[in-house]
């Protein structure tokens, strides 16, 4: 059990990254992280000993996540201006202008791009990797990352004609 | 060695990095004479630069106190379900020997501390329903528990202290309603005042100070209201926060 507990803790803080970036929101994000420790606890029985910790956490955080998105739990707006306020006494300016674009540009890419997104781009795993993760084809994965990075590109180039409902199978 | 002609797939292996390095110098060759394609490229690249420089930081952040690694979930109900087992036990047994003592009015304050204590150890590790009214409706919430505790009570605000306001909840007490309001402060270390009608209208006591199973608590009376501040902090900087309390009611 130590070990185990041990094991979790190492990836704690790329989960925080990941849902940090997949939320754009600081409490949503931890929020989304503790009851993905919880789920995993429960379920640990259900991990292959030796199989890939991180790729197991991150599919349990992703069904969550998308479990959310579904039942509409994002009670986005209150949580964001507060945590706002902090983010802006934390980070200096330059960052925070820059953190503020991506996030609002990442919230202008569906769910399913932005996931892809981020899973390859910055937590870095393999296109097998984040297929199995998503419970996708790998032909999937390729094109929502192309999708995804291409409208992420209209939109930091303040091109808003990209439609943002396009929905990507 | 790619199969020409370079495909979608191709330059997003490019981005992320994944082609042997032959390959790569292919798809070099190819953006060299494609410059739509490169400028394109070149624009994925700089997304992942940018979200690294945005997110990385919060691989280097102090873990919220949430999120240490928790216990599973049935192991802590049982944890909490006998930590308040204990409390009342131990509520029994020293009502019990109190009850042998002549000096009720001390008696009925080490109670009603303990009270104070055991609601700090039940709600305050709570993440979700840590309150039931949250400060965000603060104005609601002290309407509410004057009302309920039939007593204007006050809400102090402790943010000198570093201490923010969470919320409040009511609870039973041994003689009616009871308000407690919680705080935490930046690391989580949270606080709870409890607050409840005293019988007395004009008693009042100085700050006494009981600690049981690391829950220190600083109780007092004033103004017809009995007051008790629980936390896990050490008793001076408990003592600091009691003080602005009693100020703040006491203007």
């Amino acid at each position: 059990m130590a070990e185990l507990r041990a094991l979790i803790e190492e990836q704690i803080p790329r989960l925080r990254r990941y849902a940090r970036a997949l939320t754009g929101d600081r409490s949503l994000a931890d929020d989304l992280v503790q009851d993905t420790l919880e789920r995993a606890l429960t379920r640990f029985h259900l991990w292959r000993h030796g199989s890939d910790l991180r790729a197991w956490l991150f599919t349990i955080m992703h069904n969550i996540f998308v479990n959310q998105v579904r039942s509409r739990l994002r009670h986005q707006h209150e949580a964001l201006e507060s945590d706002a306020a902090v983010e802006a006494m934390r980070v200096s300016e330059p960052d925070w202008l820059e953190l503020r674009d991506l996030d609002s540009a990442l919230a202008q890419l569906p769910h399913e791009q932005r996931t892809v997104l981020l899973l390859v781009g910055l937590e870095q795993f393999t296109y097998e990797e984040a297929a199995r993760v998503l419970q996708i084809p790998i032909g999937t994965v390729m094109s929502r990352l192309s999708r995804g990075r291409e409208r992420l590109r209209a939109v930091l180039a303040g091109d808003t004609s990209v439609s943002p409902l396009k929905v990507v199978k | 060695m790619i199969r020409l002609p370079v495909t979608e797939a191709d330059l997003h292996a490019y981005v992320d990095g994944v082609l042997p390095a032959e390959s790569a110098a292919q798809i070099e060759a190819y953006l060299a004479e494609h410059s739509e394609d490169a400028a394109r490229i070149a624009s994925y690249c700089e997304q992942t630069a940018a979200l690294h420089r945005a997110f990385d930081p919060i691989l280097d952040e102090p873990l919220p106190q949430r999120l240490e690694v928790p216990r599973p979930v049935w192991a802590r109900a049982v944890l909490r379900y006998a930590a308040v087992v204990a409390w009342l036990a131990l509520g029994g047994v020293a009502g019990w020997h109190l009850h042998e003592y002549r000096a009720r009015g001390l008696v009925e304050a080490t109670t009603w501390a303990q009270r104070a204590a055991v609601a700090h150890v039940v709600y305050s590790p709570e993440v979700r329903h840590a309150v039931e009214v949250g400060a965000a409706e603060e104005a609601h919430l002290v309407r509410w528990l004057s009302k309920r505790l039939g007593a204007s009570v006050k809400a102090p605000h402790l943010g000198d202290l570093g201490y923010s306001l969470v919320g409040g909840r009511l609870l039973p007490g041994d003689s009616g309603p009871v308000a407690q309001f919680m705080y935490q402060d930046g690391k989580g270390q949270r606080l709870t005042l409890y607050v409840r009608r005293d019988a007395n209208k004009r008693r009042e006591t100085a700050f006494r100070f009981t600690r049981e199973r690391g829950v220190s608590v600083f109780y007092w009376i004033d103004g017809g209201l009995g007051y008790a501040l629980s936390g896990e902090i050490d008793k001076p900087a408990l003592l600091r926060v009691a003080t602005a309390v009693y100020r703040q009611l006491n203007p």
